[in-house]
């Protein structure tokens, strides 16, 4: 229907609008991650992140000043100033205010209120208080509770603490370079292996070919969780028992169905008058191999390289199982998140902060290299 | 000795180990076994190209035994033992796959994974093959693809943490920072809420049941000799088992459509999403579904774009109206990469583990086959039992696996 002319613009609004519903539904998940990550914990707290441009009425706990500030004015112990001041902030205008926490929206701004005991305590709607008491008072300010609108606010506060802070042991950093060591090498050393056979089963005449592709194909399909246990034992009989170099072999082994398949599909497309060509001028099979066909396969390479870094980077299960012993030493960042999830379940700006981290290179890998991903995925989808 | 440094080692002793290994394998063949000179030249030639192809497939060869091949039979050897006090273990038949299907966890699982085999994919291909075919049209449709396509990026784990913010629940009277609870506190039983919450998913219910009736319909017409050559005994046997499946699909929406109309919405009370039973597995599902959808959007795509001009055009030239091109002209010669879509999102979706290990861990009946499997495996540290249920799920992904070796050799021939 796009061919006719005349409905054509018709349609385009239409189409327009139902295609910029569908990307912000997308889409908005992610923001809503990316922006919380931005905001404090009481900003998350206070409101919800579609509202962060906006200012938020919050809940503060401030308190006036100590007892020994108190002088003596007829007889009473009175301490006065500004609750913003006393905390360092910027002075907010005051809706409400408490003094129990029970009830924090309890009183007007202006009105003075009787705490029992002797005390009387009033707050204006700038936060200036005067603050009284007939016995002598203790040396920490007494509580007030006040509800004002906050300016909206951005830090990077979170991102400091979960990177960069070498004492916070809910931190990022160190999982973040034990993903880091995981996944490099598990994407490098299956390109090699399945290069080499890859170009065999595409250039290669042998008998059992046909059936070891189809082998192949079939093992692209095998749930990985079937692995995990003979596994585990086996790496345990040769001495790795859990650690990188297990996890390395094991993401190796997982990855290599889906590499030869790719990198087969592809080499079979190359044409064959190149390598007929060096055949004939007398080129061995490695230096067909290493100098045309290699070069040549490129973007396959490229295709796989992305796919098996995304998946080794993201993934968790092959971690936990190869990797991650009692010590915790060598967590990686999946396994932090699902930590975090259990200790800090209602700590967003934690959350937010950790996952973001942890999202952060595949996007920019994503963004970087998508065209190399969708060429991967075309070849790499059994059809 | 510091990770990193040992990652680098790896990196150097495993790239120059292969191309040692290839390299010095080769040189080994050419001059010193099978030399291309001398009396026996001809001979020595032929005789190294027989062995070649094997020197290149051997790394692959083994570790793909190792890590694939070999685990599917040691996992089926193991399903059938059980381990003996102090060591060692014991040949006991089935009884551990018999000890599993009169565990009620597991039997959640089944039905729950079945449940996500069915919506899963089906959604995914659906929004993706919508995304398709919209941003196909428009100017800056590659940069609303790439949008739609970025969560593929985003690990399960992250995916979770993502959703867990959304569905996120405060006590009611405080402000909520879900998303979810946000809109849902919004509705309030009035006339918005009738049609967004009761109007509107009637509709869309009664369409899919439509859509199914259609489906089953156009599957059992050649069986009712409808379209001149009747189908053979297995593939008529097939269609049937297909339509009947759509039958009960239609009844079920169709039940769904009455209970919106009648069902009892507790307006103005935040809900815990993920705690609500049998609802809360779409809530996992929609993760997964948001993830999988730029997926099938990019394979649809290209299958779309793929479409010979000629034949669309020739439709419109006989009169053909938009709904015909898409359904009688279009979707027949996409068919075949809805089904790869498919089934590769079948697959993935067998195997998922991280979104439920993240948000529900199987709690709150949100159970599925592969979280049950970690379960006995890890943490009862049943390893029969454990074994079992890693063999369910190969044996639900058996079909999709000869169906795929069958389609290959056809290929290739």
């Amino acid at each position: 229907m796009d061919n006719i002319a005349g409905k054509k613009s018709a349609l385009t609004w239409a189409v327009n609008i139902a295609v910029v519903a569908l990307v912000a539904l997308w889409v908005f998940p992610t923001l809503g991650l990316l922006v919380s990550s931005f905001r404090t914990g009481d900003q998350i707290a206070s409101s919800g992140w579609w509202r962060s441009m906006l200012p938020t009425e919050q809940n503060l706990t401030l308190r006036t000043a100590g007892g020994d500030e108190a002088e003596l004015v007829d007889g009473l112990y009175t301490v006065s100033g500004n609750l913003f001041a006393h905390e360092g902030r910027e002075p907010l205008n005051i809706s409400a205010f408490g003094t129990s926490s029970r009830d924090v929206g309890a009183y007007t701004p202006g009105e003075t209120v009787d705490m029992g005991d002797g005390e009387i305590i009033t707050v204006g709607e700038t936060g200036d208080y005067v603050y009284t008491s007939v016995e002598e008072m203790s040396g920490r300010g007494q509580r007030v509770f006040v509800t004002a609108k906050v300016a909206p606010e951005f830090t990077l506060e979170n991102y400091d603490s979960m990177l960069f802070n070498p004492n916070n042991i809910e931190g990022m950093s160190k999982a973040f370079f034990n993903t880091l060591t995981v996944s490099i090498p598990a994407t490098i050393i299956p390109i090699l292996v399945a290069a080499f056979a890859a170009y065999a089963l595409a250039w290669m005449d042998f008998p059992g070919r046909a059936l070891l592709i189809a082998a192949i194909v079939g093992l692209l399909v095998v749930p990985l969780q079937l692995a995990l246990i003979p596994l585990l034992k086996f790496h345990n009989e040769i001495g790795i028992g859990k650690g990188y170099l297990g996890v390395w072999l094991a993401h190796t082994g997982f990855g290599l169905p889906l590499a030869i398949y790719i990198l087969r599909n592809y080499m079979v497309g190359l044409p064959r008058d190149i390598i007929e060509n060096a055949k004939v001028d007398g080129a061995t099979d490695f230096q067909i191999f290493t100098k045309i066909i290699l070069p040549l396969s490129f973007p396959a390479l490229a295709s796989f390289a992305i796919f098996q870094f995304l998946w080794t980077w993201n993934d968790l299960l092959v971690a936990i199982v190869f990797l991650i012993d009692a010590s915790g030493e060598t967590t990686v960042m999946t396994k932090q998140i699902i930590e975090l999830l259990g200790t800090r379940g209602g700590n967003w700006e934690i959350l937010a902060t950790a996952a973001f981290v942890s999202i952060a290179v595949p996007l920019v890998v994503f963004f970087a290299m998508q065209k190399y991903l969708v060429r991967g995925l075309l070849a790499g989808s059994v059809k | 000795m510091n990770p990193a440094l040992q990652g680098l080692l790896t990196i150097v002793i495993g790239v120059g180990g292969c191309v040692a290994y290839f390299y010095f394998s080769n040189i080994l063949l050419d001059k010193v076994l099978f030399p291309p000179r001398g009396p026996n030249a001809g001979r020595n030639i032929n005789r190294a190209n027989v062995i070649r192809p094997w020197l290149f497939l051997a790394p692959a060869l083994i570790a793909l035994g190792l890590y694939l091949a070999y685990p599917v039979f040691e996992t089926l050897r193991l399903s059938l033992t059980q381990r003996v006090r102090g060591g060692g273990y014991e040949f006991v038949g089935l009884a551990n796959y018999q000890q599993m299907l009169r565990e009620p966890k597991f039997w959640e699982g089944f039905n729950n994974n079945l449940l996500w085999l069915i919506v899963v994919p089906a959604a995914s291909t659906a929004f993706g093959l919508l995304a398709a075919q919209l941003t196909d049209r428009i100017k800056w449709g590659s940069i609303a693809k790439s949008l739609i396509f970025m969560p593929m990026a985003i690990s399960f784990v992250g995916a979770a943490v993502i959703f867990k913010l959304i569905y996120d629940t405060r006590p009611a009277g405080q402000e909520q920072i879900g998303v979810l609870n946000a809109v849902w506190l919004g509705f309030d039983g009035g006339i918005g809420s009738f049609i967004w919450l009761r109007l509107v998913p009637a509709l869309l219910l009664l369409a899919l049941a439509a859509g199914a009736g259609a489906l089953g319909w156009s599957l059992m017409k050649p069986v009712l000799g409808r379209e001149g050559r009747s189908p053979g005994l297995i593939f008529g046997a097939l269609r049937i088992l297909g339509a009947a499946l759509m039958a009960l699909v239609v009844y079920l929406m169709l039940r769904q459509t009455i209970a919106v109309f009648v069902s009892d919405l507790p307006y103005g009370q935040p809900q815990t999403w993920l705690t609500i039973p049998f609802w809360n597995n779409f809530f996992l599902m929609i993760v997964l579904i948001w993830i999988q959808t730029g997926f099938a959007m990019v394979l649809l795509s290209a299958a779309l774009r793929g479409i010979p001009e000629e034949t669309v055009e020739a439709a419109i030239v006989d009169g053909a109206n938009p709904w015909q091109i898409f359904f009688k002209i279009k979707m027949p010669q996409i068919v075949g990469t809805i089904v790869v879509v498919w089934t590769t999102i079948t697959i993935i979706v067998l195997k998922v583990f991280d979104i439920v290990f993240a948000m529900t861990n199987g709690q709150w009946e949100t159970q599925v086959l592969a979280n049950y499997m970690y379960d006995k495996l890890f943490r009862a540290n049943d390893w029969g039992v454990g074994s079992a249920g890693a063999m369910v799920i190969m044996l639900m992904v058996t079909p999709i696996l000869i169906w795929n070796v069958y389609n290959a050799r056809r290929e290739m021939r």
